[in-house]
């Protein structure tokens, strides 16, 4: 009898943006019950994502807010004001019925909720806490404040991502507010089976620089092991690839307007196999004729195969090489990815979740299918209290009429 | 100056003994492959027991640079030492029956098996994944493909760089001038990613087979995986089929918004970020160029005093009040000229300690020297025994209080622990 993986956990969520959100969204997903906290004085306008663009239709407001919705479906939402006596008592039933609490507040702030790791195991032994800020809760920078950019800025990802004589690229998005979500996500169900084995909660402290800086590995070592800074003349050239080395590699143009392919030759067969599709006379120059020459003129080359792919529709190029083995794709737009990717379709990566207000709408999937027990999205971010009655009332046993008084009183 | 491996400011010190990594009760067999090592990595320094399983002669990624004194050798590529940390390695010839029989017997006392070969290649021999886990139904197996295995772009050939073009981030990722190209982001991030999910999925498998006893099969389409890495790019389309576009150093963006990157005083570079909207925001912006002494330079000063005669700014009128516009532009304005002074260390601390979200733009090495990582022990040192050496790595990624990640030991060498693991599961020592 097929179930969700992860319906047996129920997780006290304070998380928000994408770094945290993204985390719970995961576990939502696999059916843990996530039980989202929003502070009903602002309108949960701490996610400043609740609210906010791109919209679906005309309509604008704090429930209807598209990358909230993206990011916080399959979760519950209450609204708690925790400055107030009888919320910080049923923040303190629902910490005692938890397996997790979770949150993404800057270093301070939940002991200042009087939350700590010390206060919540008072609440529950085996507890897991598990926080999640640009810094950690600890070090010389532990006041300082992040978003998505500043990680990636501080942890070497955005250095580390562009073309020579340029500045950095960096990452167009939020790339360590995705990955940030996905380490608190595998904090939380490594801590989980940590104490499925031993019995123990904990406390996990995360830094999203410090998971940030855990992807630049080989670069590091470059320097720890043979000094060699990547803060070098020529470097980063990360359309290039330098470990292991290929020549050609690369984003090259394409017919049209901003339209692009990426190629790479991974090896001699490869680069025989371009060679028959490009079927012109420069493939057969001495200064291409191995690994060793190409690197050597790597910019000549890369100028004959960009005057190659330059008149070419990108899709036809990259099938024609596909066809004769060597990797290559048009880069694509949102809507060829989304719309018309016989992959992305087959693995159903774009799940329609109904939404209160907002109706129908897709959102992110997950990449990864598992065979007895899978993940399913069908239900859209909660709106402001929307699951106060279930949580406060079913939960927590508060009674109708006091869950009405509680809201006259500014409680929920 | 390094922490002691795996130990981290506010974790026990002293005679306490160091608890073992949340994942010490599992056993991993990881068939090498580029593609899937990460994963492996993030299993091992968790305390798992994960054996890589290389094929006669080794795993193509010992032939990458950088090389240990630039010298190419199976035993020194810095590629291959950095992902198949706390490992076991073993050698085993898969083309042959001994080798097969003593991969089944390898199976058989697993918990989780990784693999990222090619289509039809396990099938072949016999091992295909799904097959080995209805017969061992406590395993978990976690088959990591460019594409949904069996759908309709299987055999597609990939790599980093076409992963992340097709897949979404590329687009996002590069310059506001359009004629240069789109930008694969360093660091085989595209196969990191895949590997988070299969991390994900094989932690979420773990703990069903907690509750339930039973083991599952886990497909990782990694092409999907950076599809849904893409925040605005995926949910910008999705939800009001609008295309973002790439910019300098920020998020790509369905409309362009302000630079943000400004090259410092000492030639790096920093992200200013947002300079606040309220009174006080602009009154500490003031204090800042006081003390920097580049106060009287700073001709767009009155605006600044101006804006602290405002509680708080509503920028929701900025396209409509000439005043908030010129305050706002100011302060901007005061971001990009301190950055521009000042070296980029000073800037972002400076920044930042006065309540201003701004960040410098590190080269990843200058990651391992900056005083808080190193408070927080994040470098780490690993010795090579093999070397009489121990070198700096990149420390975790989370802080586990209770059961901490470490890496437990530098890469295998080229079959360093074949009869070991072969002993241990009786199968010998001559499959490999």
């Amino acid at each position: 009898m097929a179930s969700k993986a992860l319906e047996h956990i129920r997780i006290c969520d304070f998380t928000g943006q994408l770094a945290g959100a993204g985390a719970t969204k995961y576990l939502a997903a696999f059916g843990a019950q996530v039980i989202r906290i929003e502070d009903p004085t602002n309108e949960g306008r701490w996610d400043i994502l609740r609210g906010q663009q791109p919209f679906k239709d005309e309509r604008q407001g704090i429930n209807l807010g598209g990358s909230f919705n993206n990011h916080n479906t399959e979760k519950l939402g209450i609204t708690l004001n925790l400055r107030t006596e009888r919320g910080r008592e049923l923040i303190r039933e629902l910490v005692a019925i938890s397996d997790v609490v979770s949150e993404n507040f800057a270093a301070g702030v939940f002991d200042r909720l009087g939350l700590s790791y010390e206060d919540l195991r008072k609440i529950r032994p085996d507890i897991i806490y598990v926080s999640n800020c640009g810094f950690g809760h600890s070090g010389p920078y532990v006041n300082f404040k992040t978003w998505g950019p500043i990680v990636q800025a501080v942890s070497g990802l955005t250095f580390s991502s562009g073309l020579p004589e340029q500045p950095p690229a960096g990452w167009g998005y939020s790339y360590m507010d995705h990955t940030g979500g996905y380490y608190m996500a595998m904090a939380i169900m490594m801590a989980i089976h940590h104490r499925n084995v031993t019995g123990e909660g904990q406390w996990v402290d995360m830094s999203c620089t410090e998971a940030g800086a855990s992807l630049n590995g080989p670069a590091m070592l470059d320097y720890t092991v043979n000094g060699r800074r990547l803060r070098r003349a020529g470097m980063p050239n990360s359309n290039r690839n330098q470990s292991p080395p290929m020549a050609p590699h690369g984003i090259y143009p394409a017919e049209g307007d901003d339209n692009w392919i990426a190629i790479a030759c991974r090896n001699e067969d490869d680069w025989q196999a371009l060679c028959s599709v490009v079927a012109e006379p420069w493939t057969a120059d001495a200064r291409f004729v191995d690994l060793t020459t190409r690197l050597a003129h790597e910019d000549e080359l890369d100028e004959h195969v960009a005057a190659w792919t330059r008149a070419r529709e990108r899709f036809a190029t990259a099938a024609a090489l596909q066809a004769a083995g060597l990797p290559a794709t048009a880069v694509q737009r949102p809507e060829e990815r989304v719309d018309h990717d016989a992959d992305t379709a087959e693995w159903g990566l774009w799940p329609t979740a109904h939404h209160t207000e907002m109706g129908d709408v897709r959102v992110d999937g997950l990449a990864v299918h598992l065979s007895e027990s899978d993940w399913e999205i069908t239900r859209g971010a909660a709106c402001l209290g929307e699951h106060n009655e279930y949580v406060f009332g079913e939960l927590l046993g508060v009674s109708p009429a006091e869950l009405r008084s509680m809201k006259e009183e500014g409680v929920v | 100056m390094t922490a002691d491996n795996g130990r981290h400011a506010g974790m026990p010190a002293g005679d306490e003994p160091m608890p073992r990594g949340a994942l010490a009760d599992l056993r991993v067999i990881e068939l090498a492959h580029e593609r899937s090592a990460f994963a492996g990595k993030l299993f091992a320094d968790m305390g798992a027991d994960v054996i890589l399983v290389e094929p006669p002669g080794g795993d193509a990624m010992r032939t990458y640079p950088p090389f240990l004194e630039d010298i190419p050798g199976a035993e020194h590529s810095l590629a291959f030492w950095h992902y198949h940390t706390s490992k076991r390695g073993i050698v085993l010839d898969l083309e042959r029956e001994d080798g097969r029989a003593a991969f089944r017997r390898l199976v058989a006392g697993a918990d989780v098996l990784i693999e990222s070969e090619e289509p039809g290649r396990l099938e072949a021999l016999g091992l295909e994944f799904t097959a080995l886990q209805r017969e061992h139904p406590r395993l978990i197996t976690v088959s990591m493909a460019p594409f949904a295995r069996n759908g309709p772009r299987a055999r597609e050939q990939t790599t980093d760089l076409t992963l992340l073009a097709g897949g979404g981030p590329a687009w996002s990722c590069g310059y506001d001038d359009h004629t240069l190209p789109p930008v694969r982001g360093g660091g085989n991030q595209g196969y990191q990613t895949g590997c988070h999910y299969a991390f994900l999925g094989a932690l979420t498998a773990l703990l069903y087979r907690d509750r339930t006893g039973r083991g599952q099969h886990i497909d990782v389409d990694m092409h999907a995986a950076q599809n849904i890495t893409t925040e605005a790019g995926s949910y910008t389309w999705l939800v009001a089929e609008q295309t973002v576009q790439r910019q300098t150093g920020r998020h790509a963006g369905v409309n362009p918004s302000p630079q943000s990157q400004v090259q410092c005083a000492d030639g790096r570079w920093v992200t200013t970020g947002f300079p606040g909207r309220r009174g006080d925001d602009y009154r500490r912006l003031l204090g800042w160029l006081e003390e920097a002494g580049l106060l009287g330079e700073f001709v767009e000063a009155p605006l600044l005093e101006l804006g602290t005669q405002h509680d708080r700014l509503d920028l929701s009128r900025i396209a409509v009040d000439d005043e908030v516009r010129a305050i706002f532009g100011a302060a901007r304005s005061a971001l990009v000229f301190l950055a521009s002074r000042l070296p980029a260390y000073d800037f972002f601390t400076g920044g930042q300690s006065r309540n201003f979200q701004v960040g410098i733009i590190y080269s990843p090495e200058e990651v391992l020297e900056d005083p808080h990582f190193i408070a927080r022990g994040f470098p780490v040192r690993v010795p090579h025994p093999e070397l009489g050496r121990a070198f700096t790595y990149p420390g975790a990624p989370y802080l586990f209080h209770g059961s901490p990640w470490k890496i437990q030991r530098r890469a295998p060498l080229l079959g360093e622990h074949t009869e070991e693991v072969l002993r241990e599961v009786g199968a010998g020592a001559a499959a490999g």
